[in-house]
Parts: C-alpha cells; sequence; structure tokens
C-alpha cells in the first residue's frame, strides 16, 4: 500500500470549504464537516418524500370519505410516511448531520475516530434510501412502519421486502455513527477535557450513541426475520406453525422504544447548547443533566411493553411496564427545570435558535405530559391506536426534534457556512412552525380521545372540524418550514459572512474561524474549564 | 482525497497524536462492534428461548437428530482456533514474524475445517428433508414446532457460519499483510483487534452447541 | 361536553360503568398537564422577559450553577406525583381484566374486514352488536387471519383480537343508544372501514331481540360437533374411556405431563383441540389427533361453548391453592 505524505506537512487550504471543489472531493471525503453536509442535503431529500406523502394523506383526511386517494394507496402514504420520517430523517438528523460536523471539534480533535468508516455509513445510508426509494416508485408498501405479522409476513401484498431490507441496510449506517462517536468521545477528548467539563451536547450524544449500538441490531435481526418468512414461507410468526405473532412485537418494540429516545436525546443536547449561549449564563445543574441523558438511555430499553397494553400481554408485565414508563419521564422533567433555572437572573436574547428553544420547552413539555395518560394503562387501553398517541409522538419528535434540528442548524451556520442567515427572517420562521405545528396537532388529542382510531383513510362525519382545523395547521407548517429551505440557501451566497463566534459561545467549535480550517484546529487546544463560562470565555486556547 | 494517509507502522493516522492513541481507539473500536454482534445474535437467542419454552417435547426431538460427533469435533476444532488465535496475537506482540504466519494460518484452517463440518452437516439434513420451507419432507411428529426448531438451528449456526467465513477471510488477509511485514512489536493493531472477533465467534459458538445438540 | 354550541363534539359519550372512572383520571391528568404546563410556561415567559439582555446586563451577573437542593425536590416530588395516575390507572386496568362471574358471554370473530358475533343462543350478527343495558357482557375475540382489535370508544375499552389465541374483555353498558364500534389494529386494505354499531338496549327490549334472531344455541351446534368428530369416542366417563374428563372441566386447574399447572380456560380448551400435543394432562398418554384444519374459528367456539356448559361455569377463573387436581379424580373408574 502506497503510503502517500502527510497533511501536517503542506499549508492547509483556507477552510474545509475550498479544500477540494470537484465532485470527487466531496465524494470521496473522509473531512468529518463534509460528511455532515452530505447527510444534510441527502435526509432533506428523504424529508420532503415524507414529507409529500403527509400532505396527501392531510388533504384526504379533509373529507370523511376519503376518496382524494384510494384506501389502499393511503395505507402506503402513512407506511411511507413514517418509515422515511424514522429512519431516514429523524434518527441520523441530528447526530449526522450537527453531531457529525460539531462533536469532534467540541472534542478539540481533528476528526473522528474512524473517518473513513464515517464515509462508509453515509454511502450505506444512502444504499438504503435507494431500496426505499425503489419501494415507492415500484407500488409502495402498506405495512405501517411497525410491520405487525401475520399482516406483513403472509398477507400484505405490497412491496414489504424492499422496505425491510432498506431499513436493515440504513441500520448499519445508525450503528457505525454511534460506534465512531463512542469511540471518538472516550479517545480523543483535547488535553484537559476531561468528562464533566464535555459540553451537553456530547452527553446526549453519547447516550444516543449508546442507544444506536444496543438496539439497532435487535431491529436488524428482527427484520431479517420477517424477510425470510416473507421469502422463503417459513412461519416463524405463523400460529398456525407454532409460531408467535406477538414475539414480533416484543422483538420490534424492544428496538422501537429505544429508537424514540435516539429521536430526543440529541434535540436535547442542542437545547442544552442553545440556553446557555443566549442566556450568557452557566447551564443550572450541568451534572444533573448530564446523568439524565445516560438515565435517559438506559431506563428507554425497560419500557418497550408499553406499546403493548391491549395486545394480549399480561397484567403483571403490563403492571411493570407502567410503573417503568412513569419512572422514565422523570429524568425528562429533571432537564425541562434545568433549562428553565437557567433563564434565572441570566442575559436573555431572542435570536432564531433561542427561539427554536424557548419552542421546545414548551412543545416538549406538553408532548411529555402526554405521555403520562399513555402510561397510565387504563386510559391507555382508550386511547392507544388513536390520533392521541399520533399527538403525542409528533409533539415530541416533531415539536420537540425537528424543532432543536432547526435551532441547532440556525445555530451552527454561521459556523458551517460562514454566513449568517437573514435574522428577520428567521424568527419569522421559527414563530409560523409553531403556530402551524400547534394547529395541526393540538386538534389530534381531541380526535384521539373522541376515539378517531389511526391509520384511517375516512372518519365519523363528526370529526371533520377537528380534521380539517389538522390540515389548515399542516400547510402553515410547511411554509414554516419552506423559508428556511429558502433562505439558508439563499445565505449560502449572499448573507453576510460571519466572524468566528458570533453567539458568544464558549465550547470549542467557536474558537475556530468561520468556516473553519480542514483539521479545526491549528495546534491541539489544551482545556482549562468547562463549558457555559461566560466570565472566562471559551473552554481552550 | 490524494492525502488520505492510511496507518503503517511508523506513523499513526492523521486524527490520532500518536500509535497509542489509535491502538487503543481501534481496540475500543473492536469491542463496541463486538457488543453489537451480541444484540445482534441475542435477538434470535429470544426467539429461540421463547419458542424452547413454548414447544419443548420439538426441541428435543429436533436435538435428536443432529449429529453430535460432529457438533462436538466442531466445538474441539474452533476453541483450538482460539488456541492458536491467541498465540498469534502473542507472536504479533513480541515481533515474531514467523510464529505469527504459523499461527494465523493454523487459525485460518482450522476455521475451514469448521465451514467444512458445517456444510456437510446441513447436507444431511437436506438430504433428510429436514430444512424447513418448502424442501420440508418429514412427517414425524410435532412437525410444526420441529420446523421452527431447525429454522433457529439453521438462522443461528448459518449467522454465525457467515461471521466465521468473514473471520476466516479477515485472518487471511491477516497474513498477506504479515507476509509484507507490515506488524512490528510497536504496531500491530490490526491482529489483536481481529483476535478479539475470533474470540467472540467462538465464544458464540459455544453457546450454541448446548442448545442445539444438547437438549434432553 | 358534546360541543353543541360548537357543532362538533370535542368528548366522547360515555355509556359505560369503566368509561365514568376513566374519565375521572383522565380529567386528573388532563389538569396536572395544564398545572405543570402553565408553571413552566410562565417561568420561562417570565425569566425570559424579566432578564432580557439589555446595555449592562451583557452577561448573567450571577452565574450559580446548580442547587443539589433543588435537584432532589424536582426529581422527588414528580416521582411521588407520577405514583397516583399509575396505581389508578393500574386498579382500573385490572378491574377491567376480570370479568364478575355473571357476565354474558358474546363471542367476536374479527376477519378482514368485518366483526361477527355470536350470542350464546345461536344470534349472529355481523358489525353490529346488540347489548343489554345493566349487565356485565363478556366478548370471547378471536381473529381468522391478521390481528385486529376491538374498539368501543364509549364503553373506553379496547383489545387486540389474534388469529391462533383467544383475548377476552368485559364491560357493563350504563346508558341505551348507538356507539360507534372500531377496529383499531392496522390490518390492511379496508382497516377503515372495519366498523359498525354497538346498541344497548333496555334489557326487556334485549330479550326480544334476542328472541327474533334466537337459532340453535353455540352449546347446542357443539354438543353436534362433538359427536360429529368423534371426540365423544375417548372422551366419555365409562370403562372406554383414553382421555381426560369434560364435565365441570371448564376454569378448574390442570395439571400437566411437565408439571405446570395451568386454568382450563377458553384458550386452553381451543388450544387442546388444535394443538393436543402442546400440553399433555398428567396421567393420560398423548394420543389425542389435532383437529386444526378440520375445523373452523366458529366450530372451535361452538365446540368450547359446549365443553364449558358441561357444568356451570366456575365462580372464579384463577382456582385458590388446595384445589384436588382434576386428572386424579376422573381416574377412578380406570
Amino acid at each position: 500500500m502506497i503510503v502517500a505524505t502527510v497533511a501536517l506537512e503542506r499549508p492547509h487550504a483556507e477552510t474545509y470549504l475550498s479544500a477540494g471543489t470537484t465532485a470527487r472531493s466531496w465524494l470521496l471525503t473522509t473531512d468529518h464537516k463534509r460528511i455532515g453536509i452530505l447527510y444534510m442535503v441527502s435526509i432533506t431529500l428523504m424529508f420532503l418524500v415524507g414529507g409529500v406523502a403527509a400532505t396527501f394523506m392531510r388533504i384526504t383526511l379533509l373529507s370523511p370519505g376519503g376518496g382524494v386517494v384510494a384506501m389502499e394507496t393511503y395505507n402506503k402514504l402513512f407506511t411511507i410516511h413514517g418509515v422515511i420520517m424514522v429512519w431516514f430523517f429523524l434518527i441520523p438528523s441530528i447526530p449526522s448531520v450537527l453531531g457529525n460536523f460539531v462533536l469532534p471539534m467540541m472534542l478539540g480533535a481533528r476528526d473522528v475516530a474512524f473517518p473513513r468508516l464515517n464515509l462508509a455509513s453515509w454511502y450505506i445510508f444512502l444504499a438504503g434510501s435507494l431500496f426505499l426509494l425503489w419501494t415507492v416508485v415500484t407500488g409502495g408498501v402498506d405495512t405501517g412502519w411497525t410491520f405487525y405479522t401475520p399482516y406483513s409476513t403472509q398477507y400484505a401484498t405490497s412491496r414489504v421486502v424492499s422496505t425491510t431490507l432498506g431499513v436493515f441496510i440504513v441500520g448499519f449506517s445508525s450503528i457505525l455513527t454511534g460506534l465512531n462517536f463512542i469511540v471518538t468521545t472516550h479517545r480523543m477528548r483535547a488535553p484537559g477535557l476531561t468528562w464533566f467539563r464535555l459540553p451537553l451536547f456530547v452527553w446526549s450524544l453519547y447516550a444516543t450513541s449508546l442507544i444506536l449500538v444496543l438496539a439497532t441490531p435487535v431491529l436488524g435481526i428482527t427484520l431479517i426475520l420477517v424477510t425470510i418468512e416473507r421469502w422463503l414461507g417459513i412461519g416463524i410468526f405463523d400460529p398456525a406453525l407454532g409460531g408467535d405473532p406477538l414475539l414480533f412485537q416484543h422483538l420490534f418494540w424492544f428496538y422501537s422504544h429505544p429508537a424514540v429516545y435516539i429521536m430526543i436525546l440529541p434535540g436535547m443536547g442542542v437545547i442544552s447548547e442553545l440556553i446557555p449561549t443566549f442566556s450568557r449564563k452557566r447551564l443550572f445543574g450541568y451534572t444533573f443533566v448530564a446523568g439524565a441523558s445516560i438515565a435517559i438511555a438506559v431506563l428507554g430499553f425497560l419500557v418497550w411493553g408499553h406499546h403493548m397494553f391491549t395486545a394480549g400481554m399480561s397484567t403483571h408485565a403490563a403492571l411493570v411496564f407502567s410503573m417503568l414508563s412513569y419512572l422514565v419521564a422523570i429524568p425528562s422533567a429533571i432537564k425541562v427545570f434545568n433549562w428553565t433555572a437557567t433563564l434565572y437572573r441570566g442575559a436573555v436574547s431572542f435570536e432564531t435558535p433561542m427561539l427554536y428553544a424557548i419552542g421546545f420547552i414548551g412543545l416538549f413539555t406538553t408532548g411529555g405530559m402526554t405521555g403520562l395518560f399513555l402510561a397510565s394503562l387504563a386510559v391507555d387501553v382508550h386511547v392507544t391506536d388513536t390520533y392521541f398517541v399520533i399527538a403525542h409522538f409528533h409533539y415530541i419528535m416533531v415539536g420537540g426534534m425537528v424543532t432543536a434540528y432547526m435551532g441547532g442548524l440556525h445555530y451552527w451556520w454561521p459556523k458551517i457556512s460562514g454566513r449568517m442567515y437573514p435574522e428577520n427572517l428567521g424568527r419569522l420562521a421559527a414563530m409560523t412552525i409553531f403556530l402551524g405545528f400547534n394547529l395541526t396537532f393540538f386538534p389530534q388529542y381531541i380526535l384521539g380521545y373522541l376515539g378517531m382510531p389511526r391509520r384511517y383513510a375516512g372518519y365519523p362525519p363528526e370529526f371533520q372540524v377537528l380534521n380539517v382545523l389538522s390540515t389548515a395547521g399542516a400547510s402553515i407548517l410547511a411554509v414554516g418550514y419552506a423559508l428556511p429551505l429558502a433562505y439558508l440557501l439563499w445565505s449560502l451566497r449572499y448573507g453576510e459572512r460571519a466572524g468566528a463566534n458570533p453567539w458568544g459561545g464558549t465550547t470549542l467549535e467557536w474558537t475556530t474561524s468561520s468556516p473553519p480550517p480542514e483539521h479545526n484546529f491549528e495546534h491541539t487546544p489544551i482545556v482549562t474549564h468547562g463549558p457555559y463560562d461566560y466570565v472566562r470565555g471559551p473552554q481552550g486556547d | 482525497m490524494a492525502n488520505i494517509r492510511v496507518a503503517d507502522r511508523h506513523a499513526p493516522a492523521p486524527q490520532f497524536d500518536d500509535l497509542v492513541q489509535q491502538r487503543e481507539a481501534a481496540a475500543l473500536g473492536m469491542w463496541v462492534f463486538l457488543v453489537t454482534e451480541v444484540m445482534l445474535f441475542g435477538g434470535l437467542f429470544t426467539v429461540y428461548t421463547v419458542y424452547r419454552w413454548l414447544h419443548h417435547p420439538a426441541f428435543v426431538e429436533g436435538s435428536h437428530h443432529m449429529a453430535l460427533i460432529a457438533g462436538a469435533v466442531n466445538t474441539a476444532v474452533l476453541i483450538a482456533s482460539s488456541f492458536t488465535m491467541a498465540q498469534a496475537v502473542q507472536r504479533a506482540q513480541r515481533g515474531l514474524r514467523r510464529g505469527l504466519l504459523g499461527f494465523l494460518a493454523s487459525t485460518a484452517l482450522l476455521g475451514v475445517v469448521f465451514l467444512g463440518l458445517k456444510a456437510y452437516e446441513y447436507w444431511s439434513h437436506y438430504a433428510e428433508g429436514l430444512v424447513p420451507g418448502s424442501p420440508w419432507t418429514y412427517a414425524g411428529p410435532h412437525s410444526g414446532p420441529l420446523q421452527s426448531f431447525f429454522f433457529l438451528y439453521f438462522a443461528m449456526t448459518g449467522l454465525h457460519a457467515v461471521h466465521l467465513t468473514v473471520g476466516v477471510g479477515l485472518v487471511t488477509g491477516l497474513i498477506v499483510l504479515a507476509r509484507r511485514r507490515r506488524f512490528t512489536a510497536a504496531y500491530h493493531t490490526p491482529v489483536e483487534v481481529i483476535g478479539l472477533y475470533w474470540h467472540l465467534i467462538d465464544v458464540i459458538w459455544v453457546f450454541l452447541f448446548p442448545l442445539f445438540y444438547l437438549i434432553g | 361536553m358534546n360541543g353543541q354550541g360548537l357543532g362538533f363534539p370535542l368528548f366522547p359519550p360515555r355509556a359505560s360503568v369503566l368509561a365514568d372512572r376513566v374519565d375521572t383520571l383522565f380529567f386528573f391528568l388532563l389538569a396536572l398537564t395544564g398545572l405543570v404546563t402553565l408553571i413552566v410556561a410562565t417561568l420561562v415567559i417570565v425569566f425570559a422577559v424579566r432578564y432580557r439582555r439589555r446595555p449592562g446586563r451583557a452577561i448573567a451577573p450571577s452565574q450559580t450553577a446548580g442547587s443539589t437542593l433543588l435537584e432532589l425536590a424536582w426529581t422527588i416530588v414528580p416521582g411521588l406525583l407520577f405514583v397516583v395516575p399509575f396505581v389508578w390507572g393500574a386498579r382500573l386496568y385490572v378491574d377491567a381484566a376480570v370479568p364478575p362471574p355473571n357476565a354474558l358471554t358474546i363471542t367476536a370473530i374479527g376477519k378482514q374486514w368485518m366483526w361477527k358475533f355470536q350470542h350464546q343462543g345461536g344470534q349472529r350478527e355481523i358489525d353490529s352488536l346488540h347489548v343489554p343495558l345493566g349487565r356485565p357482557v363478556r366478548l370471547l375475540l378471536t381473529s381468522e387471519d391478521v390481528i385486529h382489535s376491538l374498539y368501543i370508544p364509549a364503553f373506553r375499552m379496547k383489545q387486540d383480537v389474534l388469529p391462533g389465541r383467544y383475548t377476552t374483555v368485559w364491560f357493563q353498558a350504563d346508558r341505551t343508544g348507538d356507539f360507534h364500534l372500531f377496529c383499531s389494529e392496522f390490518c390492511g386494505t379496508a382497516h377503515s372501514r372495519m366498523g359498525g354499531q354497538v346498541t344497548v338496549m333496555q334489557p326487556e327490549a334485549y330479550e326480544r331481540w334476542l328472541a327474533l334472531g334466537a337459532s340453535e344455541s353455540l352449546a347446542s351446534r357443539g354438543s353436534k360437533l362433538f359427536q360429529q368428530l368423534g371426540c365423544n369416542t375417548c372422551h366419555r366417563g365409562d370403562s372406554l374411556q383414553r382421555a381426560p374428563g369434560l364435565v365441570g372441566l371448564y376454569g378448574r386447574p390442570v395439571q400437566l405431563t411437565d408439571g405446570r399447572i395451568v386454568t382450563a380456560d377458553e384458550d386452553y380448551l381451543r388450544e387442546s383441540i388444535v394443538e393436543p400435543a402442546s400440553k399433555i394432562v398428567l396421567g393420560w398418554q398423548p394420543i389425542m389427533p389435532t383437529f386444526k384444519g378440520r375445523v373452523t374459528d366458529d366450530e372451535l367456539l361452538q365446540l368450547v361453548a359446549y365443553i364449558r356448559s358441561l357444568e356451570p361455569p366456575a365462580p372464579e377463573p384463577f382456582a385458590p391453592e388446595g384445589q384436588p387436581l382434576f386428572p386424579a379424580e376422573r381416574r377412578q373408574g380406570r
């Protein structure tokens, strides 16, 4: 193997963006910052596909008789919406875009531990996406993102296998990202950067990575079993051959419950960066917030049965899962209280990222409280599999995670692109999203308690007004998301050039130029104190 | 990028400060990967546990159809291969190239012996009509749940065999690199890391063997 | 709260004893949510405004980083508060799991894409369910194909139905009227059309309705099947008996050859017919052939109803400890 001469000896290109402008330099990059951007582009494209599906769903639900699309098509729409949004948008979003970009810099490192593995994980993501896109253009899949057996294994006639294989493949992308982050955090911290001096975004990504590597393989093997049963006609979950369809549910939810913590922990990590920076005050209760991230990751593995309270589980098991589900809510509450306490006697400003952070606190708190309804056994029996659950998880995943992603994107945009986004448009978009979101999903809580089941292409006429309100909200939400897409792209060319530290942040990424040089730091920083210290300033030199 | 610098025995890859950090990162990376493998197999072990509890008589019956001698020999072969792999790592740590090559070759060879015996076992099950799905022609008692037993047998030992094949390939790659004098006492990370992988493959088999061959 | 002023409902009708109790718990949770949201929102807004950045306040003057006391407080207080909805919800759930002994049993089979109900007297309904007011009704549920879920919002009641297994649920309706019945587990193309109506009637009206639709009862049909399929050649009480007796079996504990003791509920009876090899009663040989494929789900329910009828139903589905073991008693005739 030929060893090329060392990059350290030749002068750095000015920034990571100008170090190579060919397509090849992007497609074969091992620079974590470029890989973050590659992911940004791919997940945005997948978000659009998932969003188009949601658009058709909400249009169909304008009228009780449905009718805009055939019932079978509607079933395919909600399936593809769920599969794409979960695995091809939310799960990669903050970790693979913002985490890839920012984590090594926050650690004072030149890159992640395994840069080539990082690039491989992006190509694996692409390969999985191709399977999904193939599913969409060749007729779609209609099992729901949950693939319950025996419908998915023996009765569905749609493209189940290309979907399960696509998700199986993209699972490896998740696992490799998590593996990279764990090793990088353990082994590549700058001198003086002890665990309790780490930014909380790092703690959240670390907790997320634990879940990524432990839970995803279980999903992988479960989907392989479904694929084999479909392909070879072997009755693993077939009651006629002694199989148990409930076993599928246990295996599936053993992964998919921790997965929802993958879809909120990184968001919480972003909020833990935004609140201190825009209050110019240390985060209140650092150790407790860090510990809460780990607690959520661990407890999240113990509650999967709360998706199955009406499935035919034993009463004893149901009691245990209900109790544990209440327990897992506590660390999230701890975080909300600590964020709020940080504002007390701070010096608060309201730039776009902070608007998203404040919105997050409101939406996540309400969404989280509705989780308590679902954890209560008798109430869950009434509202499970209804629009109440849909409202609950959209409050957390969209009101929470996507809001945090938008906040983080705007926060680190100057660092990533070297440009500022237009602040007034940013604030307008944030408020439009908040309004549109609530109008879309709050009526769904009411619909759920009224008894409207989920995955319904039509409904009794008395549910129509609430459905119309929800669709109206969705159109506002769409405008809210379209705005940043437009002005962020615009800013790449015409945005005001950003300085190294426009927000006065104290974590290490703000000590580099905007955009940063290819290897991040001219020389490895020495860290002398913890993050969020607005008296002493940035953590390292 | 033209300046992707791969690790060699003189200097670490550019993201690392020194060879020690690189070696520690590689080892931790492999341990994390092994944990994911345990979770992957764990899903199948869970299915096994549930179905054995639900259909115990069928599982006892299934165990009687297994070739006990082949399984026992394979177990011994794999344990021996873990021993030779450990010896290979030790030789690498001491910079003893000839010993390293010899023990790597023995490991790969033992792995191939295992795969050969496994292939023979699979073929004889096929001949007896015990492959689930369309080739299933067995019509004795417990035929339904017995298919679950054999499905799990083929799935778990098959997944194991796939991992073992990859392992044999990796060890062969190590032999190629060792012959080109790529490893020294200061740098032999790939040998250590693949050694860890090999040991896990062995440990998984040590669990599979009694679960399929020694019931009742 | 039916939103008569608004023209559309905000709250579902309540038509069962359980519904009232669930709603009370729901309102408690709603109040708790409202309170917490109000507190957090108020604090956030007040702090953000009061402590906004101004010239002279470029960074926070005080950098207090924590308070262990506060952390303990807002960890322990929510923890204790959460005990309330947990215990309350659990109590209701457990109560809803065990039907009263005098419950009327109605069978329900879900299949793509309809619900088939059958009353004990043989009255059949599709996508509609008539039940009497003020009497506990127990549904014995199964599926012919995929997993479905029977959901009656007005009763706050939901239960998945599974192929190859029986599940049960019970309710007691306390208001007359017509209420929605839905399938709430995605089951394929016409999932959103798989529903209908529950009609709660005054007891006399219900009896009249039953009389109109009366045909041969489930148990009677089951009795005929029992003979047709030859079950009585082994399950008999005389010297030719080669299988456990069935009189008084329902609801009793049964000891198996592998040491387990199980309760002879409907699911056990069903399994004994289609998968006899999976549970062998202690003291008997595994000679029963399987009837899987030879009986439909409807016929299975009839056989089960017949076996159940061979004695008045046991007062408790769960046998207290110390009960004499059923098979040993019956073996005296051999």
